[in-house]
């Protein structure tokens, strides 16, 4: 039997409201595939850029940043800038190389375990098509 | 030398039903720097604790990592463990195995497993490269803000104030009283509404410790538990509260009538006004934007053009003690709080949406709320029910429960609890105003989960003699003086039609108005509604994320009166609970400079949200910056921004982010 490619996937989630949605999606027993490795930061915002090229660096086939809705932002106006970084970033990719739906940023709250999960499984599915990185 | 333990938690069979916890336990044995693995089975518990606390001591470890739910659960309890073993509660990382590995992988036990042991692995390789941290003291401000005047509000507001401590009521509308002052009696009880609050609305009143401040909004807030300051805008009321004395002269006076808030549009008020008679503060304001008097005033600023409007200002000229100042201006005042309940509470669904039930342009489809009003000895007409387009007396009256609520269609697929009992109420009281009525009530369900509830239905179907069919009402239309009501009795399987003289909406629970912005001003989450959400559904309700906040009643999900003053009272206790303390600790979680990789750039201080940076000149006449650890919350803003890396956040350090990232590889 073949196995299926499986994809690594690095999840970057702000302690209040997509570490919290992903919990509840534990409570709420709603799986999604398991591809995914979650780092808690306390904010997306925390997020340097550089913690997202290194995860490639090391071999990562995505990685998902998630945070608070705009305008939700636990710190009043962290995913503000998150979303500005990643921007930024995102054309980085493209220019190192790195086709950049392999990066991803989304908003998930804290009531939004279903949200995560669909979040998850799509960003899994995108990421597993692309196939593993070039070298 | 780091000694690390990892402790992996069965959880009874939440993980080990899925995780296989003693192959991972013995493999966590081959992470360096890991000289410790036992396994428990229910680690939170006081022996897995001290069996947890006996590994430490035997094996000398100075880091922990527990393998376990998520840290936003236990988190606090595992560190209080840390610091009865001896060790710095800060050496330890839990590893979320069961929220985000076992509860969403149940069905490919191999793969959870597999990933498990990822998860074990970064956070070894975080809390290698932890360090000790320790917490700072801070002072509190011992009063307490309370947001919404409604049964909650003025419950937690009593509870607190009555513990000793002060506490200041902010309230939007001009009086206190919310939802419940509206209504006339109470399920199941049918005790008069207004009988049973307004002894609390008085009470708030003359509280010596209770600081009311009607006619105004909370607009902004900063700062954190214990230390919070807030800036509350006060409308102008253009009514001086030092002179009136309430006598009413004024609004029995004024000559400009408008639409009643609070008979929902049922019956009128004055510009100058107290909602109702027995408002609290007893005092009135202008309706500014519909006052004769200003808009004469605006029509002389646009320079005299068309029709003149009269310069009424009668109220000045009958006010015995000169209290009305038209010249007040809309005032903001800061104010310190050591803890906010928020109690912002619900609004009624507008089921103008439902096109099928006339979009709101049938006269007699009126609301549960408007019937409410009516029904009140001193309501609009005083006690009486009468349709509005005639003002005759309903003989045939159609209840329709279930509007805007469980309609996913409609955007409103939760249930509002309270429509199933209200209903009831109304037909027990229709029959009571009126024995020759004849009552139908359509329902998806009848939920009567509560004390002496379900006796309460039942009464209305046997003493009222209410029907209550089984099914949705597809439309409603007006035929002549009668309103034709076609709906299916799902129990009969047949199609039902209804000539009723008025019909009723039970229209659902929602969140107030602006309840998402205040939320927003707070930093808490709510839902996709605009609920506010609670720290956790069932062990946490009253507490919000954020520490010192807390909310309570309708403004977090439908709720009925009991509950909301349980909740009132629940918040109450926390919020003393914080205010009864002396001095708190804060999290040491927060960034911190290196003052010798500062270039003093200062883009921290630019991006900083809360002010915590400032620079500062060294001896050698640098310019660097330096973090008000006060003000500093530990977002990590600054740490991603700094270009020569400068700024680490403790707990959250680049280093102990990257291992997490390179332990995978």
């Amino acid at each position: 039997m073949v196995t299926a490619y499986q994809p690594r996937i690095i999840g970057f989630l702000c302690n209040w409201c997509s570490y919290a949605g992903a919990d509840l999606a534990g409570t709420s027993r709603i799986s999604y595939p398991g591809n995914i490795r979650i780092i808690r930061v306390p904010c997306s915002a925390r997020v340097d850029p550089l913690f997202i090229v290194k995860a490639f660096q090391y071999g990562a086939d995505g990685v998902l940043v998630a945070g608070c809705h705009p305008g939700d932002c636990h710190y009043s106006e962290g995913n503000y800038h998150t979303r500005r970084r990643l921007a930024l970033l995102h054309s980085f990719l493209d220019f190192t190389g790195i086709e950049k739906e392999r990066l991803r940023l989304e908003w998930v709250s804290a009531s939004e375990g279903k949200r995560w999960s669909q979040v998850v499984t799509d960003f899994t599915a995108q990421v597993a098509a692309l196939g593993p990185r070039a070298k | 030398m780091p000694r690390v333990g990892v402790f992996v938690c069965h959880c009874g069979t939440n993980i080990a039903g899925t995780v296989d916890v003693p192959a991972v336990t013995e493999w966590a044995k081959t992470l360096p720097g890991v000289v410790a693995t036992s396994d428990n089975k229910y680690s939170c518990s006081e022996p897995g604790q001290a069996s947890i606390r006996k590994v430490i001591e035997e094996n000398r470890l100075n880091r922990v990592v527990v393998a376990a739910c998520s840290p936003r659960m236990h988190e606090a309890t595992f560190r209080r463990a840390m610091v009865q073993a001896g060790l710095n509660p800060y050496f330890l990382e839990i590893a979320n195995i069961r929220e985000h590995c076992s509860w969403v992988h149940g069905n490919d036990k191999a793969m959870a497993t597999e990933k498990a042991k990822d998860i074990i692995r970064m956070a070894v390789a975080k809390v290698t490269n932890n360090e000790a941290l320790f917490p700072k003291t801070i002072g509190i401000t011992k009063r307490a803000l309370v947001i919404g005047g409604g049964i909650t509000g003025i419950q937690a507001a009593l509870d607190i104030a009555n513990a000793g401590h002060e506490v200041v009521l902010v309230e939007r509308e001009p009086s206190i009283g919310g939802h419940m002052a509206q209504l006339d009696k109470t399920f199941p009880t049918l005790d008069c509404s207004a009988c049973i609050l307004s002894p609390k609305m008085v009470d708030i009143g003359q509280h010596p410790k209770i600081k009311l401040m009607n006619y105004s909004q909370v607009q902004k807030v900063s700062g954190f538990v214990g230390n919070f300051e807030v800036e509350i805008l006060q409308k102008a009321k253009r009514v001086d509260y030092s002179k009136c004395t309430g006598c009413g002269t004024c609004w029995q006076k004024c000559p400009q009538k408008v639409d009643s808030e609070f008979d929902v549009g049922t019956g009128k008020r004055t510009v100058i006004h107290i909602p109702f008679p027995q408002a609290i503060p007893a005092k009135p304001v202008i309706d500014w934007a519909q006052c004769r008097y200003c808009k004469f005033l605006d029509w002389k600023a646009a320079g005299e053009q068309g029709k003149k409007p009269p310069e009424c200002r009668v109220c000045e000229k009958v006010c015995p003690v000169q209290a009305i100042d038209f010249n007040q201006q809309d005032q903001v005042v800061t104010e310190k709080f050591g803890a906010i309940v928020v109690a912002t509470g619900y609004k009624t669904f507008d089921p103008a949406v439902y096109e099928e039930y006339g979009g709101g342009r049938l006269p007699d489809v009126i609301t549960s709320l408007q019937l409410e009003r009516q029904m009140n000895a001193a309501g609009p007409t005083g006690g009486e029910i009468k349709r509005p387009s005639d003002g005759e007396h309903p003989r045939t009256i159609v209840l329709v429960s279930c509007v805007g609520s469980r309609d996913a269609q409609k955007g409103r697929p939760y249930c509002s609890k309270i429509c199933c009992m209200y209903n009831a109420k109304h037909a027990i009281m229709l029959k009571e105003h009126d024995p020759g009525v004849q009552v139908y009530v359509f329902y998806i369900d009848v939920r009567t989960g509560g004390k002496d509830f379900e006796e309460f239905y039942l009464r209305a179907i046997d003493e009222a003699g209410a029907v209550y069919l089984r099914g949705r009402v597809s439309k409603i239309y007006q035929d002549g003086k009668k309103l034709v009501v076609l709906g299916e009795d799902s129990l009969m399987g047949q199609p039902v039609e209804i000539a009723a003289d008025l019909v009723v909406l039970a229209a659902g629970m929602e969140p107030n108005i602006g309840a998402a912005e205040i939320a927003q001003t707070l930093h808490i989450s709510y839902d996709t509604y605009g609920f506010m959400v609670e720290a956790h559904p069932k062990l946490r309700p009253v507490e919000t994320n954020t520490d010192g906040i807390l909310v309570a009643g309708a403004c977090v999900g439908p709720r009925d009166i009991p509950e909301s003053v349980a909740q009132g009272s629940a918040a109450a206790a926390k919020a003393v609970g914080i205010l009864s303390q002396d001095s708190l600790t804060v999290d040491p979680m927060i960034a911190q400079v290196d003052p010798a990789k500062c270039i003093g750039c200062l883009l921290c201080v630019a991006v900083c949200p809360f002010k915590a940076p400032y620079s500062e000149t060294t001896r050698d006449k640098r310019t660097i910056a330096v973090i008000n650890e006060a003000l500093c919350k530990g977002c990590g803003i600054c740490v991603a921004h700094c270009r020569p890396k400068a700024i680490n956040l403790h707990g959250f350090t680049n280093q102990q982010l990257l291992a997490e990232v390179q332990a995978l590889w």
